[in-house]
């Protein structure tokens, strides 16, 4: 299959591969630029462990073909920290114990910082339903709630 | 290991909650899981399955496959040699069929081809030729005569004659007499129950790189919860020695019992083997649910006799589990578990495996507990309604103890049950109202907890910092705990210590992770490694002042003379010894292993608010509280998240989660769409409480925590349900339409 070549940008930087047709945004990451911090958790869109978002639009990576993004903003998990930085939400998933394995948790983080974008004052149904696509098996969702929350506040200087 | 190992202490740093070393790896995402290694010239491995549920494999033909410009290799079961042990030969044949395809996504070949498209490809021009045999795949319909045989010759010698052949194995415990029991009763109580198959649910998929030389050594990088059991299965498969295959965890995304065994590891090697190049074969999530463990499923019937004022005079169960397509000896922890939260006079249970055309169980925290208990709560919950007793009464009136002889046969030592349930008791969660259509439930629950082998290396850095060598993967936050623990012993800050968890040349045999054995045994072998290198820092502080060694004990990070007749000196620090150690004697390293026992047993109790819409027939957990012993709650956040996590998946499998075949014998819902497991949106917070009655095996008084809480939520939940919609549910999962159905059934 011949390949595409995409000029994009990750996380602020420019950058560049090729890919075949049907390749996935996420392998595109995963396999072409060395960004392995987004998961294949289902490859289907059920599991949210690819979360990145594409022009500031939270998306399942493995559901979006790589050569959709010639010319997009990607931002990955990779590029949440502000170099030596931690993310409030970052820290706040640390601080509250909110990982155990951490395979969803950089889904879930991009996820959230999502949410917060657009609502920084979110109640805990609204952040519950907001991560409903983004499955964890360890924790059973509380401490994440309660660390998604902590961040918020944080970020809004309460 | 000696029961008067607990000696009662102050802690200044076991218990608190400080930060994981592992924390921003994970939130930044450089942690390295096993899909996100990679090795130069690396090949990709894929996996061909069985779209039957039950075939002979007449034939494979590989050589277009082969053809094909890309393709490196081709793997099949006739590429392994027949291992003669029964277990090895199991784990390899469900890894690569061999003469027959037992269910449907059993592996039949494999292909290593230079990218995923080629190797995909490379797949479709495989040519099999299947004689497709009739299947089975309910575990009753398993047992009847005439049923398809599975697996010919597989009955061990103390299942009864004439049963069908797909009976593997008996097993029976218990002690007194239930029929006389009975007698004694105002009411029994005698039900049927069915528990579907659910699957762990890790949102890792099964990956593995491996690189085969043509020298014979091996290395294999992989997410497992035990890569020395990996090397034992591994080696054994492609004939090679221990020493020569080297296994490396990744981070592992999840596991909850599944990743005790291998599926892809022996095909990688082997791929890699034939090609002469690195392999990585990683899952998809449609393989995880065809061709990994799932739980059992069972069938099972529970007749409890009880007294007016609730006391419990005999307990007898009939447990009909499957493991899928091969022997399985969960049945026996069934029917251990069962009746354990009891002190009985009369009990017994009866445990038969089935083979039926599923895939082979893995393991799935508590394995054969959860459906056990959950039978005979529901049973107890009857019970209690139709004598008008409160239920935590009746379990406290009948609760096992210290002195207990137990259903399955040792007699307990300290148990944290009474305090669990009286916890429950008191918690405000108990007696909180109620409004229309919701009703609340509760259950125990039990698990036995592990000990096993265990090794661990502790190095003294020269800048007074320890490195500790571990061989547990760390499923759940271990690495924090086991700092800690060291922290503790050393008497310096946690900040100090690194712990890894390393490969299987860096240290002797470490059993898996599993049986809730991490933060128990690992810490144990730690613990008593820091006393180790604490005995050698003694002895170089001895040789420093000049005094006997006996003369010198170790407080708060130091050394310090014992007593004033051991002469006058300052107190050394783990620092300054350290930082001398080249001129007293060189390195200084603690070391420590043992087959570690005493572990525990593990006790809690859940309460659970439920709402049924009777429209729907749809399920909302409104209310979640958990009481369990820990014994020492080394870090309680990851205590809490294993109560929390465990909760969870215990709700799924009693309101959704559920392996569903066709009259085909295919699974028809391989896939996190279809096969639901909870999101965040159906949940209310989990709250916890954590209980702390040492467990008197450990130095510390620490006690599993991983499984017992999934084994609560089945029971719980049904209870609840059951009082919501007055009609007793005897299946799970409740999904509406069996929720529908049942209340059809009573109006």
């Amino acid at each position: 299959m011949k390949k595409l070549h995409i000029s994009t940008t990750v996380n602020g930087d420019p950058a560049e591969f090729v890919c075949t047709p049907d390749e996935s945004l996420l392998d595109a990451l995963r396999n072409r630029l060395g960004l392995t911090g987004a998961k294949e958790g289902c490859g289907t869109g059920d599991c949210g462990a690819c979360s990145v978002t594409v022009n500031g639009r939270l998306v399942c990576s493995c559901l979006v073909l790589a050569a959709e993004v010639e010319g997009a903003e990607i931002a990955t998990i990779e590029g949440m920290a502000d170099q030596d930085k931690l993310h409030p939400l970052q820290r706040a998933f640390i601080d509250h114990a909110a990982l155990q394995c951490g395979v969803c948790t950089p889904g879930i983080l991009v996820a959230a910082k999502s949410l917060l974008a657009k609502n920084p004052e979110p109640t805990d149904e609204e952040v519950r339903y907001w991560l409903a696509g983004n499955l964890c098996r360890c924790t059973g969702y509380d401490k994440i709630i309660r660390a998604v929350q902590s961040a918020a506040a944080e970020m809004r200087g309460a | 290991m000696a029961f008067d190992e607990y000696q009662k202490r102050e802690f200044k740093q076991v218990g608190t909650r400080p930060n994981r070393p592992d924390g921003v790896d994970k939130v930044t995402g450089r942690a390295m899981y096993g899909a996100d290694m990679t090795l130069p010239g690396m090949l990709v491995g894929r996996i061909l399955r069985s779209p039957h549920a039950h075939a002979k494999i007449k034939s494979i033909d590989a050589s277009a496959a082969l053809a094909l410009k890309g393709v490196k290799a081709v793997v099949t079961g006739a590429d392994f040699a027949r291992p003669e042990d029964d277990f090895l030969r199991d784990v390899q044949e469900n890894c690569m069929a061999r003469g027959k395809a037992l269910y449907d996504g059993h592996a039949v070949a494999a292909v290593a081809a230079i990218d995923a498209a080629t190797a995909k490809a490379a797949l479709k021009l495989i040519k099999v030729d299947y004689e497709i045999l009739p299947h089975v795949t309910d575990v009753d319909a398993a047992m009847k005569a005439g049923a398809p045989i599975v697996q010919d010759g597989r009955t061990l010698e103390n299942v009864p004659a004439g049963m069908s052949g797909n009976v593997t194995s008996h097993s029976e415990f218990g002690h007194g007499d239930p029929a006389a029991g009975f007698a004694k009763a105002d009411k029994v109580v005698e039900r049927s129950f069915k528990t579907a198959a659910t699957h762990q649910g890790y949102i890792e998929p099964h990956a593995a790189v491996a690189s085969v030389t043509t020298d014979g050594k091996g290395e294999l990088w992989c997410c497992t919860q035990g890569h020395f059991f990996v090397r034992t299965l591994c080696a054994g498969m492609l004939g090679m020695e221990a020493s020569q295959l080297r296994v490396t965890p990744s981070e592992i995304g999840g596991g909850f019992g599944g990743k005790t065994t291998v599926f892809i590891e022996p095909v990688a090697l082997m791929l890699s083997k034939k090609a002469g190049r690195p392999v990585k074969v990683v899952m998809t999530r449609d393989e995880v649910f065809r061709a990994t463990g799932p739980t059992v499923s069972t069938s099972i019937d529970v007749k409890i006799g009880m007294t007016k004022d609730g006391r419990i005079t005999a307990g007898e169960a009939y447990l009909r589990y499957s493991g899928g397509a091969f022997p399985c000896g969960t049945i026996d922890m069934g029917g251990q578990a069962a009746f354990a939260a009891y002190d009985l006079e009369h009990v017994r249970t009866y445990g038969w495996n089935v083979l039926t055309n599923r895939p082979k169980e893995a393991a799935y925290r508590a394995p054969g507990a959860p459906q056990a208990i959950y039978a005979v709560e529901s049973v107890v919950d009857e019970l209690c309604l139709a004598l008008k007793l409160d239920p935590l009464d009746v379990r406290l009136k009948n609760a096992a103890k210290k002195g207990t002889k137990s259903s399955y046969g040792p007699t307990f030592p300290d148990i944290g049950l009474v305090a669990t349930l009286e916890a429950a008791h008191k918690h405000p969660h108990y007696t909180a109202p109620l409004g229309p259509n919701q009703a609340r439930g509760l259950s125990c629950g039990f698990w036995f907890n592990f000990g096993g082998n265990t090794c661990v290396s502790l190095n003294v850095n020269t800048d007074g910092t320890v490195g500790i060598t571990e061989g547990n993967p760390d499923i759940g936050g271990s690495r924090a705990s086991v700092s800690l623990m060291a922290a503790e012993e050393l008497g310096i800050p946690y900040e100090q210590i690194r712990t890894i968890v390393a490969d299987t040349n860096s240290l002797g045999y470490n059993d898996v992770t599993d049986g809730s054995r991490v933060t128990f045994a690992v810490g144990l072998a730690t613990i008593k490694a820091a006393r180790d290198a604490v005995r050698k820092m003694c002895q170089r502080a001895a040789k420093i002042w000049d005094i006997d060694e006996e003369a010198v004990e170790w407080k708060d990070g130091a050394a310090v003379p014992a007593g004033p007749n051991a002469g006058k000196f300052p107190p050394m620090t783990l620092a300054e010894i350290a930082a001398d150690s080249f001129a007293t004697g060189g390195p200084i390293a603690g070391h420590h292993e043992v087959n570690v026992d005493g572990a525990g047993v593990s006790f809690g109790v859940h309460l659970v608010d439920v709402e049924v819409d009777k429209d729907t027939g749809a399920t909302k957990v409104l209310r979640y509280t958990i009481f369990q012993d820990a014994g020492k709650a080394v870090h309680p956040d990851y205590v809490e998240g294993q109560m929390q996590g465990g909760a969870v998946q215990g709700i799924g499998w009693a309101l959704n989660e559920e392996y569903i075949y066709g009259k085909d014998g295919r699974l028809q819902n391989a896939g996190f769409l279809d096969y639901r497991i909870p999101v965040a949106s159906d949940l209310p917070p989990i709250e916890t409480v954590i209980l702390e009655i040492p467990n008197p095996g450990h130095p510390y008084g620490v006690r599993g925590v991983g499984e017992t809480p999934i084994v609560p939520p089945l029971a719980a939940i049904s209870n609840a349900v059951s009082r919501a919609i007055g009609t007793r549910m005897c299946e799970l999962p409740m999904s509406p339409p069996r929720i529908l159905k049942a209340i059809g059934t009573t109006a």
